[in-house]
């Protein structure tokens, strides 16, 4: 299995993951998403970025329908993950969340244990055989979120007792440990301090090799630092898509070129 | 009405010191408002104040004190051995107060003069017969200590009646003097009124403390009382409740723990049902419903927290009871002897509690954050699996809060249970028998004409005080409990 | 990230198909969808005992509204009157009248029934003192044709909506089958029939062994008295405990000592505010039993904090701004209270009194231990400080007392009385909604 995975990296495939196509989102009356359309590589780190109220992070919840939940949101368009329509009707989201994770803006264990945090995901989808099969995914889990070592001797205390980038890093433990195949993160550095978004961005570069990862970030160093392809929305629309380095050196719209030097947003 | 004649003049002084505080500091500035301290009104509303607020305030304590003073004082002059002689000091009081009122009938109907009534005596007249003619009946002939405290309770009411309208007035004149002499431009009147207010505003909130004082002390008392007739540790620890009616002698046995059992039971059941039914009705309204079904649903359940709990008293008594007879009562399955019983009491009582468990749960988990939800969408729980192993756990300690709040409530209620769940005090399991609670209880031994001096009669407030007790210490609890959780996501 | 590169990477994907549900979302689903239904099952079993018990208070209540008249034409001559007047047994003459005029009336449908005295007596009761003293009061009436509407036994009431039937009715000196006969009939020819039954809502409460006559209108007047005095103790104490508690309060121990006070009180059974008015009002402050006063004061104390908490929301509710506003242009504290934050939170805080009066309203147990329970209460009181004094009962009392009598017959008084209750609760309830409708503030 190791060696699929060194070979993976060697090939670097730039397979499409996710494919949307005239993607328009409403809040109500409230159009705030226009006409995307944006194809996201496996194995590749993409950043969303611009100012707030873009319609990035809408555009994020899109992907694993996290906009379900909200009732007066609508969804047009198409958005495919491996050739799927994941906003046909027979697509159960359930199923499709687990397949696409998500960490959050703010750190949100739940009030359970670290232990009990993270295996809750392969709970509800029976990913575990048994109690031991359990004990190792959920040990496999946080010692890829980067947190093994700080949490083994506790794992049985609550995860909200933990520091705001031990949170952080937990939640993407437990987004871990449902085995998805595109990790969705939403700012996912906005509530920590330096040193702990340190630490999250190397994790997330390191993620980058199982997964299609895609982060929204107000950060445009974060989106330099992790990011392989880079996005720029603006006002709904998405405005540039490409090679993070094309986008922060030689954008080719104004509207970036202003983004990136500090005039607008 | 001398009262209300002393009520009038004192408002008449207040108005006309209004007026004339008023007018003396304008003219003090020269006519020219713009130069007084404060707004004129105030110079008015100040000496006002000083006119009445001491003046009612002495009137109250008077009026308060004034029985006490007068009590003692004929008593003082009463020989022992009435007292001694079977009856207890408040009956001889009560025959003494009587005494007078009828006196004071007479004088008010002419049918003596005030002289008359001050000097009769029961050797010159028959003071019962006497009474009797102007309508006060008496129980029994008046004896000559009673009569002659009678005529020291009317001289000395009389007399301090007499004293206290003088020292009202004099206070209430002398406050508005001071006043009035203080009523010129430098004076800050409005800070001194609103100083006054603020003393008002203070006495009104004080209220709730006299409230509670009120409560303790009505209990506390008579509970003591009662221990002295009763041993405490039958109360507590008998298994029996087997009052005996008044007049017929006899012991009785008032053991509290049937009824706490009774209590209990009922209180159970009713969670048994309002638990839940409520938690699930808050779950659908706050994780599922959408605006329309909630906006409907919502108000719909909480129409049953609206009415009155003679209504569920009667629901029970009439409906219930008889429908559940019918079911598996003597005609069917043979369980139920009569329409009341526990399980009737209890499932009535468990439909009246579903607002109050639905709508303190639907708060609760309204209160659980966004974020959490989130999280367990995000990583693909469905909803149910949300709500059971997410939502419902970070709201554990704020639904124990609302059950126990509830099950105050249940301990407390009084209605349903007096109507619905019978009158034999008995410890037995089967909910279909009829039981009797504390609160039923208190009711059934306060509402009889048994002598407020009687063990019988002075358990009821023995039983109030530990439904006190236990509701308060349930809320108290609760409400912990409660403030905790919320402070939790604050 | 010594750690990841120790770890398998995650396996090998099984490339399933987000088109089709595998065989365990297919369960969780299932289980949702249960989960679901419980939810839906708990809303309507909530609603359905909601049906439930309106339906009965108005199955069972509504016949109290309507009562069986017997009503019939005569004229009454001079020459009968006479007659009558000089008999030894008068109303037992103006009786006979009355049969023979029901007699007329009956043949005129074509109706043939016999009967005798005794059977309308059971039916009517004895119709001849009512018509005697009508001629005697109006003289002026005699020889013109006079309608007499006559109210029916409680019995014949019972059978007419179907209290009583034919199979549950035994013969006794209040009516026996044959009797139904010439109900039924008198009832095909239009003389008994049903009428609505103001006595009940004007009325005052009647003995015992009396239920039709019953009425709930004095004990209307006691619940009003007491709603008067609740209305002029809570309201001005409410608010001004509340401007103080959150306008002026220090934090310090004797507000904590209040605040707690007050949500405790909150939830102490009413039946204990019940043993405060019997030990401290009546015991000790020598108020009379009964009286609409007494009632009023404890429902006072028990709504208080009720209205507290109202107020103290709607205060809060008023934006700092208001105040720093006042404060900025030079007003006091107490000022800036009394003119600006006061009348902007008054919809509030009228809409919490309203709703605090109307569980004042319907409130049973405390009344019981001050003695508005068992009163039989015959009169409307004659003052308004008589009002405030006398002995009364209340409705929520008159309720339960009818409950509590042998006689089925008050239970539907009872149930007729609980309509009313709801009637004014409702009307309450609609106020208070319609004002915070008309006058809510989003700031």
């Amino acid at each position: 299995m190791n060696d699929m995975r060194i070979m993976e990296r060697k090939v670097d495939t730039k397979e499409v993951k996710i494919a949307a196509k005239d993607v328009q989102v409403y809040y109500g009356d409230n159009h705030a998403i226009k006409d995307v359309s944006v194809e996201i590589e496996d194995k590749t780190v993409t950043a969303f970025i611009g100012p707030s109220g873009c319609g990035k992070s809408t555009f994020l919840r899109c992907i694993n329908r996290m906009n379900d939940t909200i009732d007066i949101c609508r969804v047009t368009g198409d958005i495919m993950i491996d050739g799927e329509d994941i906003y046909n009707p027979k697509v159960d989201p359930v199923q499709l969340r687990a397949k696409v994770g998500m960490v959050f803006q703010k750190p949100n264990p739940f009030p359970k244990s670290i232990y009990d945090n993270v295996a809750y995901g392969p709970k509800i989808h029976g990913l575990a055989k048994n109690k031991a099969d359990l004990d190792n995914i959920v040990e496999n889990s946080l010692r890829r979120g980067a947190i093994w070592d700080e949490v083994k001797d506790r794992l049985h205390a609550p995860g909200t007792g933990l520091s705001g980038g031990q949170q952080q890093r937990l939640c993407i433990a437990r987004a871990i440990a449902t085995e998805p195949e595109v990790l969705l993160m939403d700012e996912p550095c906005s509530a920590l301090d330096p040193i702990a978004t340190a630490q999250v961005e190397e994790l997330i570069d390191d993620l980058r090799k199982s997964y299609s990862v895609v982060i929204v970030t107000h950060s445009m160093q974060q989106a330099a630092r992790v990011s392989q392809k880079t996005a720029f929305f603006h006002l709904g629309h998405l405005v540039e898509y490409g090679e993070t380095t094309t986008i922060f050196t030689n954008p080719v719209d104004p509207r970036t070129e202003s983004y990136i030097t500090g005039r607008i947003g | 009405m001398p009262f209300t004649w002393l009520v009038l003049i004192l408002i008449t002084i207040a108005t006309v010191g209004f007026i004339t505080g008023r007018n003396r500091a304008l003219r003090s500035a020269g006519g020219d408002s713009r130069d007084l301290h404060s707004l004129p009104v105030y110079y008015g509303s100040n000496v006002a104040m000083w006119a009445i607020v001491p003046a009612a305030i002495v009137l109250i304590i008077w009026m308060l004190a004034q029985p006490f003073f007068v009590n003692s004082r004929v008593l003082g002059t009463l020989p022992d051995t009435m007292v001694s002689e079977g009856s207890s000091i408040g009956l001889v009081m009560s025959d003494v107060r009587r005494v007078a009122d009828g006196l004071d009938t007479a004088v008010e109907q002419a049918a003596m003069t005030r002289e008359e009534a001050a000097s009769i005596s029961t050797e010159t007249s028959d003071v019962r017969e006497l009474l009797g003619e102007v309508g006060v009946a008496l129980g029994s002939n008046v004896s000559p200590e009673v009569l002659q405290g009678a005529q020291l309770y009317r001289a000395l009411n009389a007399t301090s009646s007499t004293i206290m309208t003088v020292v009202v007035l004099l206070i209430a004149l002398g406050g508005a003097a001071y006043s009035y002499s203080r009523s010129n431009a430098q004076f800050r009147a409005r800070n001194t009124v609103e100083r006054g207010i603020l003393a008002l505003l203070i006495a009104a909130a004080s209220v709730a403390i006299l409230t509670t004082i009120g409560i303790l002390f009505a209990l506390l008392f008579n509970t003591i009382e009662f221990f002295k007739l009763y041993p405490a540790a039958d109360f507590f620890f008998g298994t029996n409740w087997a009052p005996s009616f008044s007049g017929r002698g006899g012991a009785s046995d008032l053991g509290v723990l049937p009824l706490l059992w009774g209590t209990f039971y009922i209180s159970f059941i009713a969670l048994l049902v309002a638990v839940p039914i409520g938690l699930f009705s808050a779950i659908y309204l706050s994780e599922y419903a959408g605006p329309k079904v909630r906006g409907i649903a919502k108000p719909l359940i909480e129409i049953l927290a609206g009415i009155p709990t003679i209504v569920y008293g009667l629901f029970a008594l009439l409906t219930v009871g008889p429908l559940l007879a019918s079911m598996i009562g003597k005609d069917t399955l043979g369980w139920m002897q009569g329409g009341t019983a526990v399980m009737t009491a209890g499932l009535v009582m468990g439909i009246m509690l579903i607002p109050f468990v639905s709508s303190l749960s639907d708060d609760i988990i309204n209160a659980v954050p966004q974020a959490m939800r989130d999280g367990s969408y995000g990583l693909g729980a469905t909803k149910s699996e949300t709500i059971r192993q997410v939502i419902l756990p970070a709201a554990l300690p704020g639904i124990v809060g609302a059950i126990l709040l509830a099950a105050s409530r249940a301990i407390g209620e009084t209605m349903i249970v007096v109507l619905g769940a019978g009158a034999a005090a008995r410890l037995s399991l089967n909910p279909f028998e009829a039981m009797t609670t504390i609160t039923a209880k208190i009711v059934s031994q306060l509402t009889g004409d048994a002598d407020f001096a009687s063990p019988e009669a002075l358990v009821a407030f023995a039983l109030g005080m530990t439904l006190f007790v236990l509701t308060l210490g349930l809320n108290v609890f609760a409400l912990y409990i409660v403030r905790k959780y919320r402070e939790q996501y604050d | 990230m010594t750690d990841a590169s120790m770890t398998p990477a995650t396996a090998p994907k099984k490339k399933s198909s987000l088109l089709v549900q595998d065989a365990r979302t297919r369960q969780r689903n299932a289980a949702e969808t249960r989960f679901r239904m419980f939810g839906m099952a708990a809303i309507g079993v909530g609603l359905l005992f909601l049906v439930f018990l309106f339906t009965s208070i108005l199955r069972s209540g509504l016949p109290a509204f309507t009562q069986t008249v017997v009503e019939i034409e005569f004229t009454m001559t001079q020459e009968q009157f006479d007659t009558a007047e000089s008999k030894m047994l008068k109303t037992g003459e103006y009786q006979k009248i009355f049969v023979n005029a029901l007699t007329e009336q009956l043949d005129a449908s074509g109706l043939d029934v016999a009967f005798d005295g005794k059977a309308i007596e059971r039916i009517v009761g004895k119709p001849g003192g009512t018509i005697r003293s009508f001629f005697l009061e109006n003289p002026d009436r005699i020889g013109t044709p006079v309608s007499f509407e006559l109210a029916a036994s409680s019995r014949v009431d019972g059978y007419m909506n179907g209290r009583i039937t034919r199979d549950t009715l035994v013969d006794s000196r209040f009516l026996m089958a044959a009797d139904l006969d010439l109900v039924d009939a008198l009832e095909d020819a239009g003389i008994v029939k049903g009428a609505f039954n103001w006595n009940f809502i004007t009325g005052t409460d009647s003995g015992v062994d009396n239920p039709g006559g019953a009425g709930l209108g004095a004990s209307v007047i006691g619940s009003f008295f007491m709603m008067l005095v609740v209305l002029f103790l809570s309201l001005p104490i409410g608010v001004a405990a509340s401007i103080y508690l959150e306008e002026f309060a220090p934090k310090n121990r004797w507000t904590d000592l209040i605040e707690v006070n007050i949500s405790n009180l909150a939830a102490v059974p009413s039946i204990v505010f019940g043993i405060l008015g019997l030990a401290v009002f009546i015991q000790f402050a020598g108020f009379p039993q009964s009286a609409p006063l007494v009632g009023g004061l404890v429902l006072t104390l028990m709504t208080l904090p009720t209205i507290i908490i109202s107020t103290r929301a709607s205060l809060a509710a008023v934006p700092p701004s208001i105040r720093d506003a006042a404060l900025g242009v030079g007003a006091s504290k107490m000022q800036s209270v009394f003119h600006h934050v006061l009348p902007l939170a008054m919809p509030g805080i009228l809409t919490g009194t309203i709703i605090g009066l109307a569980q004042a309203l319907g409130e049973t147990a405390p009344l019981l231990l001050i003695g508005m329970v068992g009163f039989v209460a015959r009169e409307y009181p004659e003052t308004f400080l008589g009002g405030l004094t006398d002995a009364n009962s209340a409705m929520p009392a008159q309720i339960y007392t009818w409950a509590s009598r042998a006689d089925p017959g008050f239970y539907e008084k009872a149930w007729g009385g609980i309509i009313i209750l709801l009637l004014f609760l409702i009307t309450m309830n609609a106020i208070a909604v319609l004002l915070r409708r008309r006058f809510e503030r989003r700031w």
